[in-house]
């Protein structure tokens, strides 16, 4: 029974960071159409941020669960101002292998600065250390990832579903042309929806670096699973993506109890179902 | 598409032909590093098939590379077969796996039909990774070339060039007549505008999912064709990075052109074998050619000449 409780909180903490990536993912997807390759090495680079404050400038957990991300977005904004703004208007294929290369070429260069094995982070004080639930043991740092991840995802959903600014955003998703005509910036909207959606990306990064090792290619292979999550939930909503996020982590962990074999392949065995069965995924709308 | 330009894309096979015919006695490139790239020519021109002719863009065609590869080299050295089953089953065996995963695949358009055949393709590494007869990390080793139809020993890297070089003729001329048959027509049909081309009485869900397979069927043949030459089949054909690298042969070279493909692919595999001592820099390189062409370079070297001369290549 211990070891499933185990299991069940791994995977509720892998759909921390599904939920976290799949929705920034969406986000992006939503506004500008494209599907964010380099998500994965914004996620990466998310956790290196992490370790760089601290190594070279002492500051910790806390101040790089603020500054990487925010960092990121920056970076992600001037990217998307500079190159991916070019491609607007073209079939959103080139979105998506400009920032597939924009990735393997981050990816490169960390493997050559970092190499690839795995650079330790420390668990912040405040978060060491666990509690006995009784029936299991739970690591403080594991119930705040899911904590943390849940809150981030809620207050996304409510600013993109109850704000005003998030209804220019669905505004600007549905019709563009005419929020444009009612003078609101979309093109900053744009720019700024990017930078968010890495931001998203980044901090999950650092909530990773404590439980994996920061590693180069942290992201590389993470993505692809989180393109299934996508697939599955479907990009259309944002709860949609946060709920598909979490409960198939959930069924990751089940399955690493119950048939250990299968646990890398499973969330990809759901997803020819759903295709199967529903081909615009459980959330999605009809396909564009 | 006139008999002109069909005609000018076909010369172009041919003196591609020609040109790698006497290659090997102008003592400038080593033979077998002309037999990889031809391997890696047929993977891009089937991969081309699909998406530059077919206007589906594929993120896994790693997974037929690797299958035609596995699955000959196990024939090869495990059943003792000769190499003409051996390649036959590989390839039959890519073919079954891209009805299989075609049939989902292209039930989503556009970028959901990419990120569905990444993680198709995924699910099908992992496979390899835990099934013991691919050994894992280590990959089928020591493959035997052995004897071609019982006449022609593959033993012989003079024979076995040729040999190559006849299949990779072979498939240039397929997918040729593929794109400039009444099926290829009908395809670039359904990609121009797919309701249309239903409502003339076509199925678009039919068209590609023949044209899925026989994609697959190409790249299992190009996989199966590697595990011959290098004689050994690894994960690394199976990995999603060799699903990228062969967007950007077609990409690099020109994605819907017949020549395109072939050039980039023999530029990639030119570019990992000088660049080989520089290790990670070639990944990066691979990233900013791929960003320099989607940026401004979207025709490809041969689709820019090929716009230049107002001529299909």
């Amino acid at each position: 029974m211990q070891a499933l409780y185990g299991q069940l909180l791994l995977g509720l903490i892998n759909g921390a960071f599904y939920a976290l990536l799949s929705l920034g993912l969406a986000v992006i997807f939503g506004m500008l159409n494209v599907v964010n390759f380099a998500h994965g090495a914004f996620y990466m680079m998310g956790a290196f941020g992490a370790w760089f404050l601290l190594d070279r400038f002492g500051i910790g957990y806390w101040g790089a669960l603020v500054l990487a991300p925010v960092a990121l977005a920056l970076v992600g904004m001037a990217f998307e101002r500079t190159l991916l703004r070019l491609l607007a208007g073209l079939d959103h294929l080139y979105g998506m292998l400009l920032t597939f290369g924009f990735a393997l070429a981050l990816q490169g260069l960390f493997q050559i600065s970092f190499g690839s094995a795995g650079i330790p982070y420390p668990v912040p004080e405040a978060l060491q250390g666990g509690r006995n639930l009784g029936f299991m043991f739970l690591p403080n740092y594991r119930a705040w990832v899911i904590l943390f991840s849940l809150i981030v995802c809620l207050l996304t959903w409510f600013a993109i579903e109850r704000t005003r600014l998030g209804a220019y955003l669905r505004a600007a998703t549905e019709n563009p042309a005419l929020l444009k005509a009612f003078g609101v910036n979309v093109r900053l909207m744009v720019t700024l929806t990017y930078g968010f959606g890495v931001g998203l990306a980044a901090l999950a990064g650092v909530l990773a670096a404590p439980i994996s090792q920061v590693r180069p290619l942290m992201g590389a292979d993470f993505i692809i699973v989180v393109f299934a999550v996508v697939v599955i939930g479907g990009m259309g909503s944002i709860m949609g993506s946060v709920v598909t996020g979490f409960l198939l982590g959930v069924v990751e962990g089940l399955t690493k109890y119950f048939y250990p074999e299968a646990s890398s392949t499973v969330i990809f065995v759901v997803m020819v179902l759903v295709l199967a069965l529903r081909p615009n995924g459980f959330f999605g709308k009809a396909a564009r | 598409m006139t008999a002109g330009d069909r005609s000018s894309a076909f010369a172009g096979i041919a003196c591609v032909a020609m040109v790698l015919a006497v290659a090997p006695w102008t003592g400038l490139v080593y033979p077998f590093f002309i037999m990889q790239a031809m391997c890696f020519a047929i993977f891009a021109s089937a991969f081309n098939l699909l998406a530059g002719f077919g206007g589906l863009l594929p993120f896994g065609q790693a997974m037929f590379l690797g299958t035609g590869g596995y699955v000959c080299a196990h024939v090869a050295k495990m059943w003792g077969l000769p190499p003409e089953a051996a390649i036959l089953l590989g390839v039959a065996a890519a073919a079954a796996l891209g009805a299989a995963s075609g049939a989902i695949a292209i039930r989503r358009q556009g970028i959901y039909f990419s990120m569905t055949t990444l993680a198709l393709a995924q699910m099908v590494y992992f496979f390899y990774l835990q099934a013991p007869f691919t050994r894992g990390e280590d990959g089928i080793q020591s493959v035997p070339r052995g004897m071609l139809l019982g006449l022609l020993d593959l033993r012989s890297d003079t024979t076995l060039y040729y040999v190559v070089l006849a299949i990779f003729v072979f498939a240039l001329l397929a997918v040729h007549r593929i794109v400039h048959s009444p099926f290829g027509a009908v395809l670039r049909a359904i990609r121009e505008n797919e309701p249309r081309a239903m409502s003339l009485g076509y199925r678009p869900d039919d068209h590609k999912l023949i044209v899925f397979i026989l994609s697959a069927a190409l790249c299992g043949l190009a996989g199966a064709i590697k595990a011959i030459v290098s004689q050994n089949a690894t994960l690394t054909d199976v990995h999603w990075s060799m699903s990228g690298e062969v967007i950007l042969m077609a990409l690099l070279g020109g994605m819907g052109t017949m020549l395109g493909p072939v050039l980039g692919a023999f530029m990639l595999v030119a570019m990992q074998q000088y660049l080989a001592q520089f290790g990670q820099w070639v990944t990066v390189l691979h990233g900013i050619i791929f960003m320099i062409c989607v940026l401004v370079f979207r025709r490809g070297i041969v689709g820019e000449i090929a716009w230049r001369l107002k001529r299909a290549l």
